[in-house]
């Protein structure tokens, strides 16, 4: 996907080098150089031919095997009567391991998700859009090495040392500044989340802000345009499309993201008054309690029901992105 | 609209072949039971279960290797719900527990492996009541516990209990628990918030014995439970009482022995019908006196001898 989006626009540097190779000039002598070539050579190309069209269809075929194995443990119950699915939806009910009356309900964890997701976005956006802004418009080539290379190391700190400075740097430190009984809560987490999405959303926006046409730059120039001018009345709308792609792939990244959020979170089924109050995430249920349910249980499939649900969401999320990023081809 | 037609074509392939797939890996699952003899002729047993007996299993593994050169015990945890499934699937030989083994899981074993599990008694946990060391509480009954952990439940203030926190402004009681399938949590259930109700929806549930006494050692407003092994300077262990007015009790070896103490439950072993003589032999020690020493000092209580 960041394959797609890094080519997209109409870069004209890009031209030039997808032309060499088609330009290859072919002799008369077509038939004799076939002839020398040695056999091995022949049969080698296309054995490699293969194999990489091979790994081509593989991703295909992965993301096809995932899905089916998901929807397979989930369907038995997805289907039978016992489960009803506005109740899976709607019920706030989260208890699915009582003796007296167990209920799937997923609406709190959902509420979760969200709650923590939407805020760390609404927290990513203005860093990763400045930091986009700044490495793409304002800064020297030098510096832009320096920090495009710094912010990539931000996306390579695994996401259980993010959990870790969450329960033991950030959980003190919310309950000492805003003095709230837990610091383990939707602000702890979504401020991990953040950090994690913003090298994701500040790579991605800074390629759409950089395949605006240079001639869209000269004429505001000439307009006697300033920079800052520039940058909001210029070079935005003219990415915005990317843009949106960037934040897409951010709540697709923030929404999927376990482990912090199950380690930051405060992990209570609690529909959240503030962002003070600890929620759980759909992701931090599954991880937390499939590890004890006994396969094929109800409890176990209803978690891979969960599965499939986090499945859908960020697959229609990925699928807006590669639209929208669809979208600036065409303009 | 073709390509609609050859999407429902293939989900229907999917579909139909989903449930030969799943017949075929039910047969595959090996049949256990036996100990694993490595090229060397060196025994591997394979200990799976309670992250609650983890600890301790694991200590018991490093000493019994000093003792028993030949065997090696590999300790892994992950619940007791998981060690119950490694000996059904046949990948444990002694399974650990802190809870029993359940009528369906006897029956799961059954069905796999034709014989029935076998239960040994470890030793037994004291489940202690943590609050913060600055929280005045002393004491609480079984009762006053209830009411804070059930699913309706009325007290959800500390000054509902004649408490204070100092320097907490909030007067919220933030209740600690565990993961809704942990052993631990299927106890406490059973002997403090009843066997027939739930849990009050919004506790702080963590994923291990440890993060509790951790969680609530940062936390001044905040009460758990967790096993008397993992208690530290930061955290107070409360006294528990069986009824209001009754003697309040602190958790110890005596007082779980005389069974005053009342949240208390034994730890289990269990092997797929009667153990391999290198099993019996490991579980034989892990009983006696010098297996129950280590025992108790990893924080659980030991046997009665």
């Amino acid at each position: 996907m960041l394959e797609r989006i890094d080519n997209p626009p109409l870069s004209a540097a890009a031209g030039p080098r997808h032309a060499v190779p088609i330009a290859l000039p072919q002799g008369p002598s077509k038939s004799r150089h076939r002839v020398s070539r040695p056999t091995w050579e022949v049969v080698g190309e296309l054995a490699l031919e293969w194999l990489i069209r091979l790994c081509g269809v593989s991703a295909v075929l992965f993301v096809f095997g995932i899905f089916f194995f998901v929807f397979r443990e989930g369907a038995p119950l997805l289907f039978s009567e016992r489960f009803s699915l506005t109740k899976f939806l709607f019920s706030h009910d989260w208890y699915p391991t009582s003796h007296s009356n167990v209920r799937y309900g997923v609406f709190v964890l959902v509420i979760g998700t969200v709650s923590v997701t939407g805020l760390a976005i609404l927290i990513a956006v203005p860093f990763a859009l400045g930091a986009a802004i700044f490495v793409s418009e304002f800064c020297g080539k030098r510096l832009k090495e320096t920090l495009k290379i710094v912010i990539e190391l931000l996306a390579a700190i695994p996401s259980v040392v993010w959990g870790f400075i969450g329960i033991t740097v950030m959980n003190p430190l919310i309950q000492n500044v805003f003095h709230v009984p837990v610091g383990l809560n939707v602000l702890n987490s979504a401020l991990l989340l953040a950090l994690m999405c913003i090298p994701i959303m500040a790579s991605i926006s800074e390629d759409a802000i950089k395949a605006v046409p240079d001639t869209y730059r000269e004429a505001a120039l000439a307009l006697g345009a300033t920079r800052w001018q520039i940058v909001y009345r210029v070079l935005l709308p003219a990415a915005k499309n990317g843009l949106l792609a960037a934040v897409l792939l951010g709540v697709g990244r923030a929404i999927g993201e376990t482990m912090a959020v199950l380690m930051a979170s405060g992990h209570a089924v609690k529909i959240p008054h503030s962002v003070f109050d600890p929620v759980r995430t759909l992701t931090a249920t599954i991880a937390a309690e499939l590890g004890e349910t006994s396969a094929g249980s109800d409890h176990y499939r209803v978690l891979f029901i969960i599965g499939i649900l986090l499945f859908c969401i960020t697959f229609t999320i990925n699928l807006t992105a590669d639209l929208v990023v669809k979208g600036v081809r065409k303009a | 609209m073709k390509l609609a037609t050859t999407c429902i074509k293939w989900a229907a392939i999917v579909l139909a072949s989903a449930p030969m797939t799943l017949g075929c890996s039910k047969k595959s699952a090996p049949s256990g039971g036996e100990d694993q003899a490595s090229p060397k002729g060196k025994q591997t047993i394979q200990n799976i279960g309670s992250d609650t007996m983890v600890n301790v299993a694991q200590a018991w593994a490093e000493e019994y290797a000093k003792i028993e050169k030949d065997v090696s015990v590999e300790v892994s945890g992950g619940g007791s719900g998981v060690g119950i499934a490694a000996l059904i699937n046949g990948t444990a030989q002694i399974a650990n527990a802190s809870r029993n083994i359940e009528p369906e899981e006897i029956e799961k074993v059954k069905k796999q492996i034709g014989k029935e599990p076998k239960e040994f008694t470890v030793g037994f946990d004291g489940l202690a009541v943590y609050v913060h060391k600055d929280n005045p509480l002393e004491q609480l009954s079984l009762e006053e516990l209830g009411e804070i952990y059930r699913e309706g439940g009325a007290t959800n203030k500390w000054s509902a209990l004649g408490v204070k926190i100092p320097g907490a402004e909030k007067d919220e009681i933030v209740r600690v628990s565990r993961q809704n399938n942990s052993g631990t949590y299927q106890y406490f259930r059973e002997a403090v918030v009843g066997k027939k109700k739930d849990f009050k929806a919004g506790s702080l549930d963590m994923n291990g014995s440890k993060d509790v006494v951790e969680l609530v050692a940062k936390t001044p407003g905040a009460i758990g439970y967790s096993g008397l092994g993992y208690a530290t300077p930061a955290v107070k262990i409360l006294k528990v009482s069986k009824a209001k007015g009754g003697a309040p009790i602190l958790p110890s070896i005596p007082t779980v022995h005389d069974k005053s103490y009342p949240l208390a439950r034994p730890l289990f072993m269990y092997t797929p019908g009667e153990p391999t003589p290198a099993a019996g032999k490991y579980l034989a020690w892990v009983m006696s006196p010098a297996g129950q020493e280590i025992l108790k000092k990893s924080g659980y209580i030991p046997l009665l001898h």
